[in-house]
């Protein structure tokens, strides 16, 4: 694996000018993808989303490599054209050398309107990486609640009102449907654990066939947070059991980071304003319910990881 | 030469494999559902080397082919009705980034109610979308106008729609006069794209986003693009006359000397029409028929030196725009002739709709009431729905 | 476009721009500089520098500048002031410290 010394000589792939928000989540995670890429030619599709409307704006790209937009639910179906026509291409004689193909979506073109062309892309076999950035919400729309959203948050579609505390559903669990596809590689990761993202990377790409990451990224304005927490959010999340770090391929589940004690899940809600009203008294169920979500998920992790040793 | 017998889906497919692109993305779809099932049945034996993606919609389909289009390849695709409503938001983007990807389309009725037959208001829905539109009045012009289509969409940077009649033409077996090989590959030339995202010496962005500052002159350029579209046709059509012996304007005048009246129409009906002008011609009426083959972009010219020269005319639309003013064909017709001093009345007679089957009784009604118009002046009904009942 | 940054500067005619919606060069959002956006700034202090590298991987904007596989200081023209490299900087270096922008 690169170490950050050799991945500091790397051409970047995401250069600044962009105009995503200070201490933007999703953009430090897809630069360090980038960088963990950057030892072969690579070519991107993206959704139609925050970082695309950031980091695409005519005619200002913060993009050092090849990229295809289409629209918002289709990333990884156009993303499968391109690699489509790369085999097509290189039997010809056309293009020569390989190519990573990575396609990236947030959660809303990911976990919601795109699951149809992510599924489809994956069953298909494509040789492609398909990361999600989730920040959890429709953040460029202005924080409307998708199904990625957590039980609880407060969104512009899950308001916390008088009657109704927040989202009312828990989230969607997305890694372990792209999991049941049987692709050749898929994880969780989060721009904190950016070793652990760069690795995940590595092998996604180096793997035989359609490969997922879902990348926890904590976003400044829709969680409600100060710009310089963003990556003791995406830790916390992890020390909090609330974004488990971990991989699956061939059958194996492998939990890649275990804390030793677990922090209560306050700990994360506490820092968002996303979930202040669960603090308020008379919510206390609603921490307690979030707390035992939590804690099952996790114990079912560990059985998986268990049982496909 | 060589002679085949073919169905219009046959005969789509078999163009296809002659032009052997690089990239098929495809989903079936009633009645278009042998062209993607032939053309996999062509790269399972190995008659192409194109890589063929059995995408899950055909949303996926056209967003596929986006995706191998903006990278370089020679893209083409299959479908009809649904197939092409549910591709809509992606046919805009295709003709956006200027993505030459050519569709072999059968043209079916939308629902509700759904039905599987013939009418064309899945095309007629998709007019503004920026595709290039040939409407088939046969199995032999669709397989010609395949490679036609192909060759000016890589040659303007517009996608291009071909279309057929959903059963009438797509499933009825037809005499197909073929092209060899390597006549069709000489005729579209090598794709070699000036901008492709495959091209690692020189990254770029491909549909990036646009601000008020941009969209506009991004659109223009567009629309330049898409004016470039009928000069080319003529070009390419007469090319292919040379090499084919078969010759296509983009708007066909039949029998229309010295006629007072003619209809004007689209797809297979023109070819039932055209036996009806025979049998009146020879009963001594001045009649004649202009059919209309391209509808985007609008062959104006020729539509006006066509249609301009009679007393009335009869357009039949194969679908209604649902504006309580007839079909979409009659109302671009009526503006097209707006700018005449002398122009001919103009009445629409919306048919067909769902697979409705259109009688030569149909067409010899609708002669015999725009040669009554023609004599008296007077126009009774603007728009007439031909053939559906509890209607006169 | 023929000088990116001179191209990028201006709004150019429909007849300029390449048939195909496209930005035809690459990381040109270099001529737009967000270092603007920044209400406090990192001063980065060369000498309590450990070079572990920790805020150039977790910067989003690109702006800590690195040669040869070393920072070498920060790069104002983009840095949007988020605070996350002075955040990240081990403690027992604190060599990343946030001070308000002077107007």
């Amino acid at each position: 694996m690169a170490t950050l010394k050799e991945l500091a000589k790397r051409t970047e792939g995401l250069v600044g000018g962009h105009r995503a928000c200070a201490g933007c989540g999703a953009s430090a995670a897809i630069r360090q993808i980038l960088l963990a890429a950057a030892d072969k030619p690579t070519v991107c599709g993206i959704c139609t989303g925050c970082m695309e409307v950031v980091t695409t704006i005519f005619p200002f790209t913060a993009w050092n490599v090849n990229l295809v937009h289409n629209a918002f639910e289709n990333s990884a179906a156009t993303t499968s054209g391109m690699e489509a026509a790369y085999k097509a291409l290189k039997r010809k004689g056309k293009i020569k050398g390989d190519i990573n193909f990575i396609a990236f979506g947030g959660d809303g073109g990911t976990y919601d309107i795109g699951l149809q062309s992510l599924s489809g892309a994956i069953e298909r076999g494509h040789k492609m990486l398909y990361v999600c950035y989730d920040n959890e919400a429709y953040m460029n729309t202005g924080y409307q609640r998708s199904s990625a959203t957590p039980y609880g948050a407060h969104t512009t579609t899950s308001p916390s009102g008088k009657k109704i505390p927040g989202k009312q559903q828990k989230r969607k669990d997305l890694t372990e449907i792209i999991i049941s596809h049987d692709p050749a590689y898929a994880a969780q990761a989060t721009p904190g654990y950016y070793m652990d993202l760069i690795k995940k990377v590595e092998k996604a790409l180096a793997a035989d066939g359609p490969s997922f990451i879902n990348v926890l990224s904590p976003c400044v304005p829709g969680w409600g947070y100060p710009s310089e927490q963003t990556m003791n959010i995406s830790k916390m999340a992890v020390e909090t059991l609330f974004w488990p770090l971990y991989e699956w391929q061939d059958g194996v589940y492998t939990i890649n980071v275990k804390p030793r004690e677990p922090k209560p899940v306050e700990e994360f809600l506490k820092l968002q304003a996303r979930f202040r009203h669960v603090f308020k008294p008379g919510n206390e169920h609603l921490v307690e319910a979030f707390q035992a979500h939590i804690s099952r998920q996790w114990e079912r992790l560990l059985r998986k990881e268990e049982a496909s040793k | 030469m060589k002679i085949l017998a073919k169905t219009g889906n046959e005969a789509m497919a078999y163009a296809m494999k002659q032009i052997n692109p690089d990239v098929v993305a495809a989903y079936p779809i009633t009645p278009a559902t042998e062209v993607v099932q032939i053309f996999s049945n062509y790269v399972a034996d190995g008659e192409v080397d194109t890589e063929f993606v059995a995408v899950e919609s055909e949303h996926s389909a056209l967003s596929a082919c986006c995706g191998a289009s903006a990278a370089g390849a020679r893209v083409m695709t299959s479908t009809a009705s649904q197939g092409l409503a549910l591709m809509h938001e992606i046919l805009y983007i295709a003709a956006g980034n200027h993505l030459p990807i050519v569709i072999a389309l059968v043209n079916r009725s939308l629902s509700a109610p759904i039905n599987i037959h013939c009418d064309h208001s899945d095309t007629m829905g998709s007019r503004e979308a920026g595709w290039m539109q040939l409407y088939c009045a046969n199995s032999q012009e669709a397989y010609d106008s395949i490679p036609i289509a192909l060759k000016i969409a890589e040659a303007c940077g517009v996608p291009a729609i071909v279309s057929t009649d959903a059963f009438i033409i797509s499933h009825c077996m037809d005499r197909l006069e073929v092209l060899e090989d390597d006549e069709v590959q000489k005729f579209i030339g090598e794709y070699n794209p000036k901008y492709f995202a495959l091209d690692l010496e020189n990254p770029k962005t491909y549909g990036p986003l646009d601000l008020q500052d941009y969209f506009f002159e991004h659109k223009r350029s567009q629309i330049d693009a898409f004016s470039k579209v009928l000069s080319t046709y003529n070009k390419v059509a007469k090319e292919y006359e040379k090499l084919s012996g078969r010759y296509y304007p983009a708007v066909e005048e039949y029998k229309t000397d010295g006629a007072d009246v003619a209809i004007f129409t689209a797809g297979s009906t023109a070819d039932t029409a055209k036996e009806v002008v025979d049998e009146l011609r020879e009963q001594g009426r001045k009649v004649g028929l202009v059919r209309m083959r391209m509808w985007r972009p609008l062959p104006v010219e020729e539509i006006k030196a066509a249609l301009g020269k009679f007393k009335a005319v009869a357009v039949m639309d194969r679908s209604d725009t649902m504006a309580d003013f007839g079909g979409p064909v009659f109302l671009e017709t009526r503006g097209i002739l707006y700018d005449l001093d002398k122009k001919p009345i103009i009445t629409d007679y919306v048919y067909g709709l769902g697979g409705r089957n259109v009688e030569i009784a149909d067409i010899v009604r609708v002669y015999d009431e725009i040669s009554e118009i023609a004599k008296t002046g007077k126009v009774k009904k603007l728009v007439t729905y031909l053939g559906v009942r509890g209607e006169e | 476009m023929k000088d990116v940054k001179v191209e990028c500067q201006r709004l150019m005619d429909w007849q300029e721009l390449a048939k195909g919606c496209l930005i035809q060069e690459a990381a040109t959002s270099r001529h737009f500089k967000t270092g603007d956006w920044r209400s406090l700034r990192p001063v980065w202090d060369s000498e309590a520098c450990i070079q572990c590298l920790f805020c150039w991987i977790t910067c989003p904007d690109t702006s800590i500048k690195v040669e040869d596989g070393k920072v070498v200081g920060i790069d104002y023209e983009f840095c949007k002031g988020c605070g996350i490299c002075a955040e990240i900087c081990p403690p027992k270096a604190s060599a990343i410290k946030m001070v308000r922008e002077e107007k």
